[in-house]
């Protein structure tokens, strides 16, 4: 499994002031900080203060990549951000973070992620809201399968994000996620991956980081690909350097906890 | 109807290193090693990097005990280790010369760190052709040869070593000083030439100056296992562990020379011993072997050639 780190978000307030103040030094170090914690990719996400995201993506693309070579996770809830921020990557081959499962939406996403050839995370959800259990993420994860297929996008391409919930509000939800990780490698050959943005599981509840770490490892264990996350979380991140190793994704060495920070993409 | 081939893709790519240094005056020769998106040879699936390169071992003491054929040749000039170095190079057209320090083994001559680096230093003036330095194996002592080897090579990018998880900081911080590159040694094992690459690239060696030494086991004495860990090794990189994604040293004139059936059979016609060295060698250069250190000049002629041969050109055997 991979870590995107969701540090560089408009909605933490040193983020949002930095891009208030067009202030690049905050950005970059977080950047550099979560690269050397073992982020394989950085969400970047103008946050919802920002008046016009397409004008300030840019500029993040360019704060960041001044700094690292890490890819980019281009997060924004409309279209033009994204594609302001996948003209304005110079290095590695992007993620677009994200696309509803609603078919007028998802042949927009698909298209953009394909001319500029980037990878596309697509939530199993649609207008209608959340999915209820596996079956309905499953259901919403066919037509992306589909869609993609039918567009001439690569599947293996696709990150396919299931929906975390928070637990104390929705705890049925998090056995479900698990069921569908399992089974949306059964879609197609060669199949989509699979991603979740961690943080979510234990948003509002007290001993946050444990909720985390344990759902990492059980998502890993159901087959996950990749999670959006906190990777200043050290232990976290070492759970994650255990579980490539227990999965026989890498391997073995005595400095498996060092060697997590030299993870290549992939 | 049109026949496709199936081509292998990998994801990653094995790191190329710089091996010598040219200095103003002699223009010493440098080579690059590594480089390789694919298997061995298999140039068809992708760019398969440079070639291998084939040196060979010079001991800065004289051998006690050697087989015939390696004294019949290297009899005149074992000696002198900076003449028969010159041999290597001019004579028998060794691209690279391993110069082994066993005379700096306290139990052997306990050479001076001082006299060794000098030795070094007048090798690769005499040759004109980059130079791998090994230790005689005893750590503590190794820790300060290498590290004067460092200092008075300073600049001319020698691959010193062997380092292993045990005794790796001294000569490595030497060597990155010195701008040298290290070897990384693990005993035929894929977790533990792992863990050193780890630690070197924690200690901040970067990967352009590691070159992996997965330990050679000769014919019939470990081959098959040296081979499969380099396997491994090339294809857990080639798929993207990045800590071994290294070039990797064999040291076949050495441990093939070290089999009973090397040293006997018939001493005209066909040498058993070279035939021995030159079958370890083209083994393991399909493992992935980038450097291969040879000790018989014939073994050495016959290897070079095989490589051309795999790399798609005349057969002149």
């Amino acid at each position: 499994m991979i870590l995107i780190g969701e540090r560089i978000n408009g909605l933490f307030r040193d983020v949002a002031e930095a891009i208030q103040a067009k202030n690049p030094e905050p950005i970059q170090r977080l950047a550099v900080t979560q690269t050397e914690a073992g982020a394989t990719y950085l969400d970047i996400n103008t946050g919802p203060a920002v008046a016009d995201p397409a004008a300030v993506m840019p500029w993040l693309v360019k704060t960041v990549e001044e700094v690292v070579d890490t890819p980019l996770c281009i997060d924004a809830a409309k279209l033009p951000a994204i594609e302001a921020g996948l003209k304005a990557v110079t290095k590695s081959r992007p993620i677009i973070n994200s696309t509803i499962a609603e078919r007028e939406q998802l042949e927009k996403y698909l298209t953009m992620a394909r001319d500029y050839g980037a990878y596309l995370i697509a939530l199993t959800m649609n207008r209608r809201g959340v999915s209820r259990d596996a079956a309905d993420r499953l259901a919403m994860a066919m037509e992306i399968v589909v869609t993609a297929d039918e567009l001439g996008f690569s599947v293996s391409d696709l990150f396919i994000d299931p929906l975390v919930l928070p637990v104390n509000v929705g705890q049925e939800h998090a056995v479900e996620v698990l069921e569908t990780i399992r089974q949306i490698k059964t879609l197609a050959d060669p199949p989509p991956r699979t991603v979740v943005g961690l943080s979510n599981v234990s948003q509002g509840c007290p001993h946050r980081l444990l909720l985390n770490r344990t759902f990492a490892s059980m998502a890993m264990a159901s087959g996950l690909d990749a999670a959006i996350a906190d990777v200043f979380d050290t232990q976290l991140v070492e759970t994650v350097a255990a579980g490539r190793v227990l999965l026989n994704k890498e391997i073995y060495s005595d400095a498996f906890l060092q060697s997590v920070k030299k993870m290549s993409p992939k | 109807m049109s026949f496709e081939l199936h081509r292998e893709k990998f994801p990653c790519r094995i790191s190329e290193v710089e091996i010598g240094a040219g200095v103003a005056g002699n223009g010493q020769r440098f080579l690059q090693v590594g480089g390789a998106s694919t298997l061995p040879f298999l140039s068809f699936d992708g760019p398969s990097g440079h070639l291998p390169v084939i040196g060979m071992e010079v001991w800065d003491v004289v051998p006690e005990l050697w087989p015939a054929p390696l004294e019949n040749i290297f009899g005149p000039v074992a000696g002198d280790p900076v003449e028969w170095a010159r041999h290597c190079a001019r004579e028998w057209g060794a691209e690279f010369i391993c110069l082994r320090l066993r005379g700096a083994d306290p139990e052997l001559s306990d050479a001076s760190p001082e006299a060794c680096a000098t030795l070094a230093r007048d090798v690769l003036d005499a040759t004109g052709v980059p130079l791998v330095v090994l230790g005689c194996g005893n750590d503590a002592k190794d820790n300060v040869v290498l590290q004067k080897v460092s200092e008075t090579c300073a600049g001319r990018r020698c691959l010193i070593g062997p380092v292993t998880s045990d005794n790796y900081r001294t000569i490595a911080a030497a060597a990155m000083v010195n701008g040298h590159l290290v070897i990384a040694q693990s005993p035929v094992d894929v977790n533990m030439q792992k863990q050193i690459c780890v630690l070197l690239n924690d200690l901040g060696v970067p990967q352009t100056q590691i070159v992996m030494d997965p330990t050679t086991g000769g014919l019939g004495y470990g081959l098959e296992y040296t081979y499969s860990v380099m396997e491994r090794v090339r294809l857990a990189a080639l798929q993207g562990e990045s800590s071994l994604a290294l070039p990797m040293i064999v040291f076949c004139g050495f441990e093939a020379w070290r089999a009973k059936e090397a040293k006997t059979g018939p001493t005209d016609g066909v040498v058993q011993g070279v035939a021995w060295e030159a079958l370890t060698a083209g083994t393991l250069l399909q493992a992935g072997a980038d450097m291969v250190v040879m000790l018989h000049p014939e073994a050495t002629r016959v290897v070079r050639e095989h490589v051309k041969v795999l790399a798609g050109g005349e057969m002149a055997l």
